[in-house]
């Protein structure tokens, strides 16, 4: 077999491994957590099909699968069937940049725990971050109803003015890190993790990232007490299916880039890394889900205020205060 | 291969600039654009400088259109407004071949390919293309840096100035 051949072959098998463990997590997040909300409001969760529930995503796929999928008479209709597409794959090609265990050494090769190590990894998340929003605002828009139109034009206000201290959260650490590769990023946390170095940007990335997220306390973009389901109102079936799919694999790709960049992504004591990866991005959903059962909702002007007003002066502060010490240091 | 790849990726970027001016609804026009800044992406890919390629899709995929298409969706156009100027294809064809020409004509003079510059595939592939071009930004080209983004910051200041209601 001639090199090439053999890593083609090989970024196939890590696409297809990693779109597999991708959509079984997500699926399975899903089942988590309805099951620890349930637990936090006194209820038992989903526990008919198969053993302790395991069994119902399955059983969630299928229904989603046979249902009518239904497009409105006033909606325009090409739009409206791509955005649940646009924004499950924008969420999957995420995944691509992130370095989920320490390179493996095979046949006296060495093999990258990630699907391309890109050096500007951190710009293509951002990137595909922002891309992400269209999915939300044309499935909106395309719907031709007012709810779904005032929800996905909240969610973009939303996600513009978060993705800017979400950006500005990261520059510290490729400023630390010295590289735009996620790979080496995670390699330069091999001692102390940059929760530490830096326990600033971690709550503002942290936070940002559950806005990007949509999820409660940011849920506005489909806050279902005012909008019915916000920007999804008018999706049935499998194409609302992939909207809600690609909100789980948001959380994990968000929950393994926290990871990534502030928990030191593989390293850790005594288990192999790929295991201390998959713990760290479950503890960080478990904390998201967490978040979400025990916090309101905001207001939308507090919103908008705490994104501008505290998020970015801080994010904005916190780059020149890096940069002063790391001068000071060389 | 690389030939093929751009060739596919210019037949796109070409038709959906075409469909920006072509399409009677300002969302799809919008959608359009957007597809001709991700090619634009790609050429840059080919053009060895990933950076660039990341920072089109960021700023003017991710940031600008988004802002354009949340425009259009507060103001609720419709198609009463393309459909009210279309006098305007045929002078922008005009335009566009003449600038076609133009671009043609400094090409094949040798003034404009490129292929004279200090920066070479050899530079990129040694140095690292974010590190050139952070090293011309914030060491060579300093000044002209600031300056454009003092322009930014009076604009901004600017935009706020104008839209502040009297209290």
């Amino acid at each position: 077999m001639t090199d090439p051949l053999l890593s083609l072959a090989l970024i196939l098998a890590k696409l297809i491994a990693v779109f597999g463990v991708i959509l079984t997590l997500a699926a399975y997040l899903v089942l988590a957590e309805r099951k620890l909300l349930a637990r936090m409001q006194l209820r038992y969760g989903p526990n008919r099909v198969g053993p302790f529930g395991m069994m119902q995503p399955l059983a969630d796929v299928i229904k989603l699968l046979t249902k009518e999928d239904f497009v409105p008479a006033t909606a325009d209709k090409w739009l409206f069937l791509i955005a649940p597409g646009l924004s499950a794959v924008t969420a999957l090609l995420t995944f691509a940049v992130v370095p989920f265990g320490p390179p493996l050494e095979i046949f006296g090769k060495t093999l990258p725990l990630v699907v391309i190590d890109l050096n500007v990894g951190v710009l293509y998340f951002l990137g595909l971050s922002s891309l992400a929003v269209y999915g939300m605002a044309l499935g909106g828009w395309a719907s031709n109803s007012k709810y779904s139109l005032l929800g996905s034009i909240r969610g973009l206000s939303q996600l513009i003015s978060y993705e800017l201290s979400m950006g500005l959260a990261i520059v510290p650490v490729v400023m630390m890190a010295r590289s735009f590769s996620l790979t080496e990023i995670v390699m330069a946390q091999e001692k102390i993790p940059y929760l530490l170095l830096n326990p600033l940007a971690f709550p503002i990335f942290l936070i940002s990232v559950l806005a990007e997220s949509k999820r409660i306390p940011f849920d506005l973009p489909e806050a279902e007490n005012e909008l019915v389901g916000g920007f999804h109102t008018e999706y049935s079936g499998m194409r609302f299916g992939l909207f809600f799919v690609g909100e789980y694999i948001n959380l994990i790709i968000l929950g393994s880039m926290v990871t990534v960049f502030f928990l030191g992504g593989w390293h850790g004591p005594w288990l192999p890394g790929v295991v201390w990866f998959a713990l760290k991005v479950l503890a960080i959903c478990a904390f998201f889900i967490w978040v979400r059962g025990s916090m309101p909702r905001l207001r939308y002007d507090q919103l908008m205020h705490f994104g501008w007003k505290v998020l970015l002066p801080l994010s904005l502060l916190n780059v020149l205060v890096t940069g002063a010490v790391l001068l000071g240091m060389s | 291969m690389q030939a093929i790849l751009f060739y596919l990726t210019a037949v796109v970027a070409i038709l959906s600039a075409f469909f920006v001016m072509k399409c009677r609804n300002p969302i799809n026009s919008a959608l359009n654009l957007v597809t001709t800044f991700l090619c634009l992406a790609v050429f840059y890919v080919m053009l060895e400088s990933p950076f660039m390629a990341a920072v089109q899709i960021m700023v003017y995929a991710g940031a600008i259109m988004v802002l354009i298409i949340f425009v259009i969706m507060l103001l609720n156009l419709g198609l009463t407004v393309k459909t009210r100027y279309t006098h305007g294809l045929a002078a922008g064809g005009i335009l566009s071949v003449m600038v076609l020409f133009v671009a043609n004509y400094f090409t094949r003079a040798g003034e404009a390919t490129g292929t004279g510059g200090s920066v070479t595939s050899e530079l990129i592939a040694s140095y690292g293309h974010t590190e050139l071009i952070g090293r011309a930004m914030f060491v060579d080209f300093l000044l002209p840096f600031e300056i454009a983004s003092i322009l930014l910051l009076v604009a901004i200041v600017g935009a706020v100035v104008l839209s502040k209601r009297k209290v």
